[in-house]
């Protein structure tokens, strides 16, 4: 039987990343091991940071508009929409119903995609390697959608303060009928390949638990809170946009652990595709752009606004100075914040869960960074 | 009641002229080169409720005024007072979740910095800010004891405004290299500036421009 001394050299730190295709970005994990199990580990981030806050700064309201996509650019609709809303909250104005019809579809759609990444990723880290082949597939569809309003697949800019650029092309109300009709019986096909997949389970059930009070103290929201049994989502608790007008539920789980994620997930795939059937059924007549003028100068003043984005809880803290440019933009990242539980995650747990844990965080580095 | 803005307004001349700060109307565009106007002032107006009347009776000149902007409930408290509110708020109102810790910069104030912590509460699906102003070189009391979530929110805070925490566990800097000289997200830190020994020492070029 060893002794203790000799126990505590047989501790390991062991380098992950930042190149390593399972920490989805540039993250690098210090773990300390001892054997398989994990003791404790150090994220280092920032190797994406470019500093958008600070050039918030020095862009004006309209200029800065592009590049908060560049962050989750997974899910940059939503990026978009939360700092939109921001402005528009200044400006004490509201984008006009139609816009804001259109929005909650694009927006829902993009949180398709985004869960797809996810999904396709995830299998993929865990070993499962026909899902992302299927989900990119699928995830290919939005993206056309997108591409044909809008003219990109990813950073789309694909909202102005005020309202919409773009009026919705020929065909839109369409391809988004056709793509719910087609994406559900998608989501049963994933959902056949994995739910009750034995290594899929034997890999998640269990790992990585975070009970609902250890969400609230690591600030940790979005779907990872809500797999802990907390019935919470920003579109219902403080609607915006009008998505008080739509009939969804809120899916959550009850044991916190990676497994609950992956349900509440699929399942919100579907309360988005319910959300998009409703909008574009219901898509009102008349302008898209609010009475914003050219030249965006939003009284002195400060704004917290946060939308429910894809990954957890995105807010923008804006303050003005009454000048063409935000005094400052502060991005509060639900990657960043739900990031930090990571090492309460892992603790205790084996090396092999690293990679699925960092997975049904489904973080994007260049939201964390910024 | 919205004196505390003041310094806000006055320090950073807008460039084309200020707007006037009402609460309501959208700026309009023809305002340039207006004739220079008073300072403008956020156009706050008292928070009207139980919760704020309880604040200022349990902290009584530790906390200022308690406002309202846009439907937006804020708190603007000494120095001495964020943590000890969130604790009170945590435990005896419910606000079980601290969203943010950021800060702003006000180079021409005495009190350079406003530090804000925006907590919400689920059980009263409410949310309320925290402002408090501090000179350069202040120390704060961490958060870390009443929210772990204010461990990373902190060292950004630190890490991009150069603001330090008193009792933090771990304040390391989070986004940039551990050397970095500087604080980029003060003012007076330029935009294409950058600390060009460490460029030079860590990438091997002269000049990351």
């Amino acid at each position: 039987m060893p002794d203790a001394t000799f126990l505590d050299s047989t501790e390991l730190v062991l380098n992950m990343g930042p190149q390593h295709p399972s920490t989805h970005g540039v993250l690098r994990v210090i773990l300390k091991l001892d054997g398989e199990k994990v003791l404790g580990t150090d994220c280092v981030i920032g190797y994406l940071h470019r500093g958008v806050e600070k050039i918030a700064e020095h862009r004006t309201y309209t200029q800065f508009n592009p590049y908060v996509d560049r962050m989750d650019y997974v899910a940059a609709v939503s990026n978009g929409l939360g700092y939109c809303l921001a402005v528009e909250k200044l400006l004490n104005v509201e984008a006009p119903p139609r816009a804001q019809a259109v929005r909650v579809i694009l927006t829902e759609l993009n949180r398709i995609a985004s869960h797809l990444v996810w999904l396709g990723t995830h299998a993929l880290d865990i070993g499962a390697i026909t899902p992302v082949f299927y989900c990119l597939r699928e995830r290919e569809e939005a993206l056309k959608i997108l591409e044909k309003y809008c003219g990109a697949r990813l950073t789309t800019h694909a909202f102005r303060i005020g309202g919409l650029q773009y009026e919705t092309y020929d065909g839109f109300e369409q391809d988004v009928r056709d793509f719910c009709k087609m994406f559900v019986p998608k989501v049963d096909e994933y959902e056949e390949l994995l739910t009750n997949n034995r290594i899929w389970k034997a890999r998640l059930v269990g790992v990585g638990i975070l009970s609902a009070e250890e969400c609230k103290e690591y600030g940790v929201t979005g779907p990872v809170l809500r797999a802990s049994g907390v019935k919470w989502d920003l579109r219902k608790a403080q609607p915006y946009s009008g998505y008080e007008k739509y009939d969804f539920e809120i899916p959550t789980g009850a044991n916190g652990d990676t497994y609950d994620r992956y349900i509440v997930r699929m399942q919100e795939m579907r309360q988005a595709v319910r959300i998009m059937e409703q909008a574009v059924e219901a898509i009102p007549e008349g302008p898209i752009m609010g009475k914003v003028g050219k030249v965006i100068k939003p009284a002195v003043g400060e704004a917290y606004v946060s939308i429910e984005a894809a990954k957890g809880e995105l807010g923008y803290y804006v303050v003005s100075d009454g000048s063409t440019q935000p005094y400052r933009c502060r991005v509060r990242p639900p990657s960043f914040v739900n990031l930090q539980a990571l090492d309460r995650m892992i603790r205790g747990g084996l090396i092999a869960d690293v990679v699925a844990i960092i997975g049904t965080l489904d973080i994007v580095l260049g939201e964390i960074d910024r | 009641m919205a004196d505390e803005q003041k310094p806000e307004g006055s320090q950073a001349p807008p460039p084309a002229g200020g707007e006037a700060a009402k609460p309501a109307p959208p700026p309009k565009p023809a305002a340039a080169a207006a004739p220079p106007k008073p300072p403008a002032v956020m156009a706050a107006t008292p928070w009207d409720s139980d919760l704020a009347r309880e604040i200022k009776e349990r902290f009584g000149d530790r906390v200022g005024e308690t406002s309202t902007y846009l439907g937006q409930n804020f708190i603007v408290a000494k120095p001495d007072a964020p943590v000890s509110l969130l604790e009170y708020l945590k435990i005896e109102a419910n606000f079980d979740y601290l969203v943010d810790i950021t800060a702003v910069d006000w180079p021409k104030r005495p009190e350079r910095f406003d530090v804000v912590y925006v907590v919400y509460s689920f059980a009263r699906n409410e949310r309320v800010r925290i402002k408090t102003h501090i000179p350069e070189g202040f120390k704060l009391e961490t958060a870390v004891g009443v929210h772990l979530t204010a461990n990373w929110l902190e060292r950004e805070v630190f890490d991009m405004f150069g603001i330090e925490f008193e009792g933090h566990p771990d304040l390391r800097r989070i986004l940039m290299p551990e050397e970095w000289q500087g604080y980029p997200l003060r003012k007076d830190y330029g935009i294409l500036q950058q600390d060009d020994r460490w460029v030079q020492e860590n990438l091997g070029i002269e000049s990351g421009q």
